[in-house]
């Protein structure tokens, strides 16, 4: 394009203008077509649902579906919170909360990962946050892993009795999702 | 080599009228008729033939197999049953398809390593080379999309599993990685609308492929085919036309290996494949123990011995990516292993590496399967990073033959060789 040494003319911006043109028109018109990738409407506005969490009594744990993801609902005993609690954050292989409640600055605290006043109810998203598969230790007779709580079996991570990894491949704890009490039997997730 | 002069006389009026509009006809006839190719191949160098062959039957099969298949979650594992039980011949079509796709990596891992033993993938063939590594990772990315198609367990999960591994992207910029990854499931997870969109992919990718075949081939008959010996053809004693030879060769190899494709098809259409793929898939429960297909466990091998979710993606991805380098990490003037001694050893240990990553990748990852396999993922990368560079360095390589025709006829034969050419 270049016209040696001349001074830039008037058919020079015409050719800057109209290639810059076609590039950002071009660039435009593909976001159309990655964006038909994404979430769609159907999918966003199923975002939120009710559970009843009445029927769960001390020591079982529930598993539902929301947002086509199970949410793991735990209603843990004494001796679980207890064991919960007496873990120093600084000794976790992750010490932010994950609660999307929460600031993410928050720690990983037993309080930080349930609701005040709520503390017997463990509720988080049932995926484990290394390769997506569904840990162990909703149903009695699974293998809850060396600390009581939930151990994903396709690659061994142990997750604790607030769901908070502890050994194995897993980057992060498990997810606590957007959720409230309605009443005290009652919640709403997402 | 590639530019040998034509010899291609159209014989009819209308293939002198065609040649002077579109000279398809010479290119056959120049390219894959009267092609010179090196005297001494051997039955290795028929798999470039037979994976040809297996591209244009993966593609023949699947269109007619896509013309029962329907993509969504609810019909897709019943149509899968409906194909094998009520279709006309589809209890042929579909292992045809399903144990083709084994056969065709098996195929093309002999090739690889043919092409690793022999040096085929040093100058001049280095572009050759790295098209060959795209085909690859294409085949994979395909052969992956069509695994999740059944929608069994298996299917889920390794779609689970697998695009969670760009999830990993979150470690290094926060929210990166659930974007893409929701980016790729159309959802919050995986569901029907993943299924679909790979069903699109699953279709369009072969043709990729093809057309980088397209481009391989051409690589290849720019540069002329390696041959055993590495060196390059140098008289015309040193070439045969590839009609007959090579093909009828080729041929003898394909059908070979068809014997061995056809008794899975015919005997173990499942033997291959994992019987947790026929428990329809069930997003709330997973499988105690999710593995992916035989030609993938390497790879699957080497991500879990890592114990860091990003760098045991990197690595897994790097294992492969690797390949693209090798022109230029491998620094022997020596193409062939037949005249390195040292790197033929290696060559094999190398081999037993890929053979014991695959082994392992089968397993639980815990205990003694953890640390071997972290012993054979640090030799796979040491084979490219430290071995081939030094081995070049520092190896005596063995005496090369003057030629190809030498090394078949010794040098008397060669030197009659060179007397009939001359009268010829």
């Amino acid at each position: 394009m270049e016209i040696d040494g001349e001074e830039p003319d008037r058919r020079d911006f015409l050719t800057l203008a109209a290639g810059t043109f076609v590039a950002v028109g071009g660039a435009i018109s593909l976001w159309p077509f990655i964006d038909q990738m994404n979430i769609d409407a159907g999918a966003r506005s199923l975002a939120s649902i009710e559970v009843d969490i009445a029927p769960i009594s001390v020591g079982q744990a529930i598993t539902v579906l929301w947002r086509n993801k199970p949410v793991f609902i735990r209603h843990r005993t004494k001796e679980e919170i207890e064991k919960a609690l007496a873990v120093d954050v600084k000794d976790l292989p992750d010490d932010s909360a994950r609660n999307e409640g929460l600031p993410s600055s928050a720690l990983a605290t037993d309080e930080n990962r349930t609701k005040p006043g709520h503390e017997n109810w463990l509720i988080m998203v049932g995926i484990c946050t290394h390769l997506g598969c569904i840990p162990k230790g909703q149903t009695l007779g699974d293998k809850q892993g060396d600390f009581d709580g939930w151990f994903c079996p396709c690659h061994g991570s142990h997750y604790d009795t607030a769901g908070r990894i502890r050994k194995g491949p897993a980057p992060r704890n498990l997810e606590v999702p957007i959720y409230e009490f309605i009443t005290d039997t009652k919640i709403k997730l997402g | 080599m590639a530019a040998h002069e034509s010899t291609y006389e159209p014989k009819s009026r209308f293939a002198k009228w065609m040649d002077d509009r579109l000279p398809i006809g010479r290119m056959v006839h120049d390219q894959f008729v009267d092609f010179p190719t090196p005297r001494n191949l051997n039955y290795l160098w028929t798999f470039g033939s037979i994976l040809t062959f297996f591209l244009m039957a993966q593609i023949l099969t699947g269109i007619v197999l896509a013309m029962h298949y329907q993509a969504s979650a609810a019909d897709a594992f019943d149509s899968i049953e409906r194909i094998r039980r009520d279709v006309n011949y589809g209890w042929l079509l579909r292992p045809l398809h399903a144990v083709g796709a084994s056969m065709f990596f098996l195929a093309a891992y002999i090739h690889i390593f043919r092409g690793l033993y022999y040096g085929s993938y040093k100058a001049p063939r280095e572009i050759l080379w790295i098209i060959g590594v795209l085909i690859f990772v294409a085949m994979m990315a395909t052969a992956f999309l069509g695994y999740s198609l059944p929608w069994g367990q298996m299917s889920f999960w390794a779609v689970t599993v697998i695009t969670n591994l760009f999830s990993s992207l979150d470690d290094l910029i926060s929210g990166l990685g659930t974007t893409v990854v929701q980016w790729l499931w159309g959802g919050y997870s995986v569901t029907g609308v993943t299924l679909t969109r790979f069903y699109s992919l699953h279709y369009l990718l072969p043709f990729v492929i093809a057309g980088l075949v397209g481009m391989h081939i051409w690589a290849l008959h720019v540069v002329g085919q390696n041959n055993p010996t590495g060196l390059e053809l140098k008289t015309k004693s040193d070439a045969v036309p590839m009609h007959p030879y090579a093909i009828s060769k080729d041929a003898v190899g394909m059908f070979v290996f068809l014997i061995v494709f056809l008794w899975f098809v015919f005997f173990l259409p499942d033997y291959l494949g994992h019987s947790d793929n026929y428990v329809p898939a069930n997003p709330m429960v997973t499988p105690p123990h999710i593995v992916p297909e035989w030609y993938f466990l390497p790879y699957y091998a080497i991500l879990r011995a890592i114990p860091s979710k990003l760098l045991g993606v990197i690595a897994m991805f790097s294992s492969i990516g690797i390949l693209f380098f090798l022109p230029w990490l491998d620094t022997s003037l020596v193409r062939s292993a037949k005249y390195r001694p040292l790197y033929k050893w290696f060559f094999w240990l190398f081999v037993f590496t890929c053979v014991a990553l695959g082994y392992l990748g089968s397993k639980p990852a815990e205990g003694a399967y953890i640390f071997w396999a972290r012993v054979f993922t640090i030799y796979y990368f040491a084979h490219f990073l430290i071995v081939l560079p030094v081995l070049g360095l520092i190896e005596k390589p063995k005496k090369l033959p003057g030629s190809i025709t030498e090394d078949v006829l010794g040098p008397e034969g060669t030197a009659a060789a060179a007397a009939a050419g001359k009268r010829g």
